[in-house]
C-alpha cells in the first residue's frame, strides 16, 4: 500500500505536524464556501494519513491556488503547497506527470476563476 | 479647641471626575474645628505632602483629615508626613472617597454629597483622636519553614545563606517532597533527583539549618518577631542519634506487604523503611500501623540486626517549644482524588494512572526500575492516551476545581515526549481543552513533542474509558475534525488537578493566616505582596499559595526568604499602638474578652483599688499585652460592661462618626 501521506511530505518538504491549528489559512481562503474540506483540514488529513479522502474530494480542484494561505501561515506549513501536491498525486495516479488540457474542464468549477489551471501549467507544463 | 486641616485629593481624574473636590473642600471648611481646607491634584505626591506639612506648621493644626484613596494605600504615607511636620501621626484620619465613593458612583451630584458626608465623619472622629505612641518589640532571629519540599528547602537555604538560623519542619520521614518523586523536569529534561539531591545535602550540611523531619507543628502562639511554636517530633521508634542509615533493618524486616507511599502504592516496602536512597535525614523509621512488634509484641528482627542498637520500640512522641521571628508556610500540594471520576475507570483498571504515578513508572528508582510496563500485566504498552484537565477547570460538576492547575500541560508534554523517545514503537495521544504553555522555552517544548516526537495532540476530551478484553476502550472527541474517536489504549494517564496539602487548613488556623475557598494561602496583595500572608510575620512559599511549577516555586521561595531576612535583620519592630485597653474601673473580671481574643493577648491580674473609707479592694481585671494585641476589636464587642476599648478606634470615636453621617 502506498503511503500517500509520506509521499506528500517528500514532494513538498513540508512537515504538517508543524501546524498548530490556528485556522488562519481557512480564515483567509477566498474559496472557503466552495470546499467540502478546508485548508486547515487539508493539513490535518495529511497528518493523520487520510490522503485518499482528500484526493477524492472536489475541494482540491476548487482551490484557487491564490497562495493566500501560504502567505499567512505562521508556521510555514503552507496548505496551498500541500493541496497542490495532493492534486499532483491524483495526476500521477493516472500515470502522468501533468494534466492534458482536455482533462481540465471536467475538474473545474464554472463559477470559479481558473487559477488551478494556471498553477498546474506553470509548474508541470512545458 | 481643635484646629483641623482638611485636604481633598483629586487623584488625577480618579476622584475629581466624579466628585466636585473644590465643593467638598469648601463645604468641609465650614465644619466646626476646621481652620483650613483645600484640594490638590495628587495629595500623595511630594508637592502634596509638602502642602500638608506646611499647613500643619502654618495653621498649628491639631488634627488632619485627608479625603483620598483607601487608607490601605497611603495611610502610612500621610502619617509619616504629619510626623515630619511635628504632629503625632495618629492624629491623621483618612476619608476614603475613592474606592468607597468616586469609583462606585456615576452621578457627580450624589458622589459629591457622599464625599462631604465621609469627610464630615472623619472630622468628627479626629476631634476625639488622642496622640498615640508606637512601642517596640524585639525580634527572635530564627525562622521556621513548614514543609520540606523544594519550596521549603530553597527558602531555608536562602535564609541560612544570610546568616540566620532556620528550622525546617517536615511531616514525612525525609525532606524532598514531590520533586523527589518526579522523574525528569521540564523544559530541559534534566533528572529531578540530580538537581534536587545536592540541595537536600546542602540543607543537611548547613550549620544554620535544623531539619525536623517526621515532625509536625502542633501549636503557634505569639506574633511577628516573637512566635512560640510547639513542634511534635513523631516517634520513629529509631534513635536518631544512633541510626547510621545502613538500611540492613529495611532488608530483614519480615513485614513485606506495606504499600510504598513513595511509589504511590504501586509496590511494597517493609514496616521499617527509608523512603528512598538519598533521603535526608537518612534514618530508618518504623511504620507503627504495620510493625508486628509494635502491634503484637512479637518480632524484634530489626532490633536484632541493628548493629548500632538504634531501635527503640518504646520511643514516644516528643513535644518541643521553640521561638521564631518569622514563619514560612511551604506545605505544597497533592493531586486530587479521582474516585469521583468514574468515566476514566481509574478505580477499575490499574492501567489507568495519574501523572504522578506515571512519573514513578518512568523512574529508575520506581516500581518497574525505569522500564515503562503496564501495571496490570507487566507488558510493554503500545498505545498511550493522556487526558489533560482531569478535575481542573471544572467547577460545574461538583467534583473538580475551578482553577487551572497550570503545570499539567507541560508535564504531559514531557511524559508524551519521553515515551516517544524511549519507546518509538508507541502511539501517544494527548487530549486537551487548551494547551497552556507560557514560560521560557515552554511553548517550544510542547511544539517539539508534536513536531519532532510525533505526539498526537487532539483538541477534545475523553468521554469514557472502558476496560475490556485486556485493553482500555477510549471514546473521545476530536473537535477540530468534528468526529468521535475510538482508541484501544494500553494505558491511560490522567493529569489530575492539584490541590493544597490537607495540612494547610489546620496550619492556617494556627497561624491565623487567611485562605481562599480552595484552601490556597492568600497573599497580602495579589500583585505587590505575593509572598507575604496578610498576617504579619507569616510568609508563603511554593504551591501552598497557588499552583506553580518548579522554576516558579524556587523563585517564590527566594522571594519569601528575602522578606524573612528583611524582618530578621531588624533588632526590633514597631508595634501598632491601636490596641485594646481596658478601663479597669469598669472591668468586672468576667473573662469574656480573654475567651474571644484570637491572639492570646489578654490575661487577668489581681489589682488593688482604693475602696470607700480608706479600704483597699482586691479586684480581678483584664490586662492587655500591647505587643501581642493586633487591634482586631473582638474584645470590645464581647465586653458586657463596656470597659474594653480600642485605642484609635474607641467606641466614642465610632459613635461620633455614625452621628456625623446621620446628621
Amino acid at each position: 500500500m502506498r503511503d500517500y501521506s509520506e509521499e506528500i511530505r517528500r514532494i513538498t518538504g513540508i512537515n504538517p505536524r508543524k501546524c498548530m491549528r490556528c485556522g488562519k489559512c481557512s480564515a483567509v481562503c477566498p474559496a472557503y464556501e466552495e470546499m467540502e474540506y478546508h485548508p486547515h483540514q487539508f493539513v490535518a488529513m495529511i497528518e493523520r494519513g487520510a490522503v485518499e479522502e482528500l484526493m477524492a474530494s472536489r475541494a482540491i480542484w476548487n482551490c484557487l491556488s491564490c497562495m493566500a494561505c501560504l502567505e499567512r501561515c505562521p508556521r510555514s506549513v503552507e496548505p496551498s503547497r500541500l493541496v497542490e501536491a495532493a492534486r499532483l498525486m491524483v495526476i500521477r495516479q493516472a500515470g502522468k506527470n501533468h494534466l492534458l488540457p482536455d482533462e481540465i474542464p471536467g475538474l473545474l468549477d464554472e463559477e470559479l476563476p481558473q487559477q488551478a489551471l494556471v498553477s498546474a501549467l506553470r509548474k508541470y507544463g512545458k | 479647641m481643635q484646629r483641623i486641616g482638611v485636604f481633598v485629593c483629586w487623584c488625577g481624574s480618579n476622584i475629581a471626575a466624579t466628585v466636585d473636590v473644590a465643593r467638598v473642600a469648601q463645604t468641609l471648611a465650614k465644619e466646626p474645628g476646621v481652620v483650613y481646607a483645600t484640594d490638590y491634584q495628587y495629595m500623595c505626591s511630594e508637592a502634596g505632602q509638602k502642602l500638608i506639612a506646611d499647613a500643619i506648621r502654618d495653621y498649628s493644626l491639631t488634627g488632619v483629615v485627608i479625603c483620598s484613596c483607601s487608607p490601605r494605600m497611603h495611610e502610612a504615607t500621610f502619617r509619616k508626613t504629619a510626623a515630619r511636620a511635628g504632629l503625632n501621626p495618629y492624629l491623621v484620619e483618612i476619608a476614603n472617597i475613592r474606592e468607597q465613593c468616586s469609583w462606585i458612583h456615576k452621578n457627580k451630584e450624589d458622589a459629591t454629597e457622599k464625599a462631604v458626608i465621609l469627610g464630615r465623619a472623619a472630622i468628627a472622629k479626629v476631634h476625639l483622636n488622642a496622640p498615640l505612641t508606637a512601642g517596640k518589640s524585639p525580634v527572635t532571629k530564627r525562622a521556621l519553614v513548614i514543609g520540606g519540599g523544594i519550596a521549603g528547602i530553597q527558602t531555608a537555604l536562602d535564609i541560612a545563606d544570610a546568616g540566620f538560623e532556620v528550622d525546617i519542619v517536615e511531616k514525612k520521614p525525609t525532606i524532598g517532597g514531590k520533586m523527589a518523586q518526579i522523574d525528569k523536569t521540564f523544559p530541559t529534561l534534566d533528572c529531578a533527583a540530580c538537581i534536587l539531591t545536592p540541595k537536600m545535602v546542602d540543607v543537611a550540611q548547613n550549620e544554620k539549618i535544623n531539619v525536623f523531619a517526621y515532625s509536625e507543628v502542633e501549636k503557634v502562639q505569639g506574633f511577628v518577631g516573637n512566635f512560640t511554636v510547639t513542634i511534635r517530633h513523631k516517634a520513629r521508634y529509631v534513635d536518631e542519634t544512633k541510626c547510621t542509615g545502613c538500611g540492613l533493618c529495611t532488608e530483614k524486616c519480615p513485614q513485606k506487604k506495606v504499600p510504598n507511599e513513595f511509589n504511590l502504592g504501586m509496590d511494597n516496602r517493609r514496616a521499617i523503611y527509608i523512603p528512598f536512597a538519598q533521603a535526608v535525614p537518612k534514618l530508618a523509621t518504623i511504620d507503627a500501623d504495620y510493625c508486628t512488634m509494635l502491634k503484637t509484641g512479637k518480632c524484634g528482627v530489626c532490633s536484632k540486626v541493628c548493629s548500632a542498637g538504634a531501635i527503640d520500640y518504646k520511643q514516644q512522641d516528643r513535644l518541643e517549644e521553640r521561638q521564631y521571628g518569622a514563619i514560612v508556610a511551604a506545605t505544597g500540594f497533592n493531586p486530587i482524588s479521582l474516585d469521583a471520576y468514574g468515566e476514566y475507570a481509574y478505580n477499575q483498571s490499574p492501567d489507568v494512572v495519574t501523572s504522578l504515578e506515571f512519573e514513578r513508572l518512568m523512574n529508575a528508582a520506581g516500581p518497574t526500575g525505569g522500564t515503562l510496563l503496564r501495571p496490570s500485566d507487566g507488558k510493554h504498552p503500545h498505545t498511550l492516551v493522556f487526558v489533560q484537565c482531569v478535575g481542573s477547570r471544572c467547577d460545574g460538576d461538583g467534583r473538580g476545581k475551578s482553577y487551572c492547575s497550570k503545570i499539567c500541560c507541560m508535564y504531559t508534554a514531557k511524559h508524551a515526549m519521553l515515551c516517544r523517545e524511549k519507546y518509538p514503537d508507541t502511539e501517544v495521544y494527548v487530549f486537551y481543552i487548551d494547551v497552556r504553555t507560557p514560560g521560557k522555552g515552554f511553548d517550544e517544548f510542547y511544539r517539539r513533542a508534536v513536531e519532532e516526537y510525533g505526539v498526537h495532540y487532539i483538541k477534545g476530551q475523553v468521554g469514557k474509558v472502558v476496560p475490556q478484553d485486556g485493553v482500555l476502550k477510549v471514546q473521545a472527541s476530536d473537535l477540530l475534525e468534528n468526529r468521535q474517536l475510538h482508541i484501544d489504549a494500553d494505558m491511560v494517564i490522567l493529569a489530575a488537578a492539584m490541590e493544597p496539602d490537607k495540612s494547610a487548613r489546620p496550619l492556617a488556623t494556627m497561624l491565623t493566616a487567611s485562605m481562599d475557598t480552595n484552601d490556597f494561602f492568600t497573599e497580602a496583595h495579589p500583585k505587590l505582596r505575593p509572598v507575604e500572608s496578610p498576617t504579619a510575620g507569616v510568609f508563603l512559599s511554593g504551591a501552598c499559595q497557588g499552583p506553580k511549577d518548579i522554576p516558579e516555586t524556587v523563585a517564590q521561595a527566594g522571594a519569601a526568604a528575602a522578606k524573612v531576612i528583611g524582618l530578621l535583620a531588624k533588632d526590633s519592630l514597631t508595634c501598632n499602638p491601636c490596641v485594646a485597653k481596658p478601663d479597669e474601673l469598669m472591668c468586672n473580671g468576667c473573662s469574656s474578652c480573654e475567651k474571644v481574643c484570637p491572639y492570646g493577648a489578654i490575661t487577668y491580674v489581681n489589682k488593688e483599688f482604693r475602696g470607700p473609707n480608706r479600704t483597699t479592694l482586691l479586684r480581678r481585671v483584664a490586662s492587655v499585652n500591647p505587643a501581642v494585641c493586633q487591634g482586631c476589636g473582638a474584645c470590645t464587642v464581647a465586653c458586657p460592661s463596656g470597659a474594653m476599648d480600642l485605642q484609635g478606634f474607641s467606641n466614642r470615636q465610632i459613635m461620633a462618626e455614625v452621628d456625623a453621617i446621620c446628621k
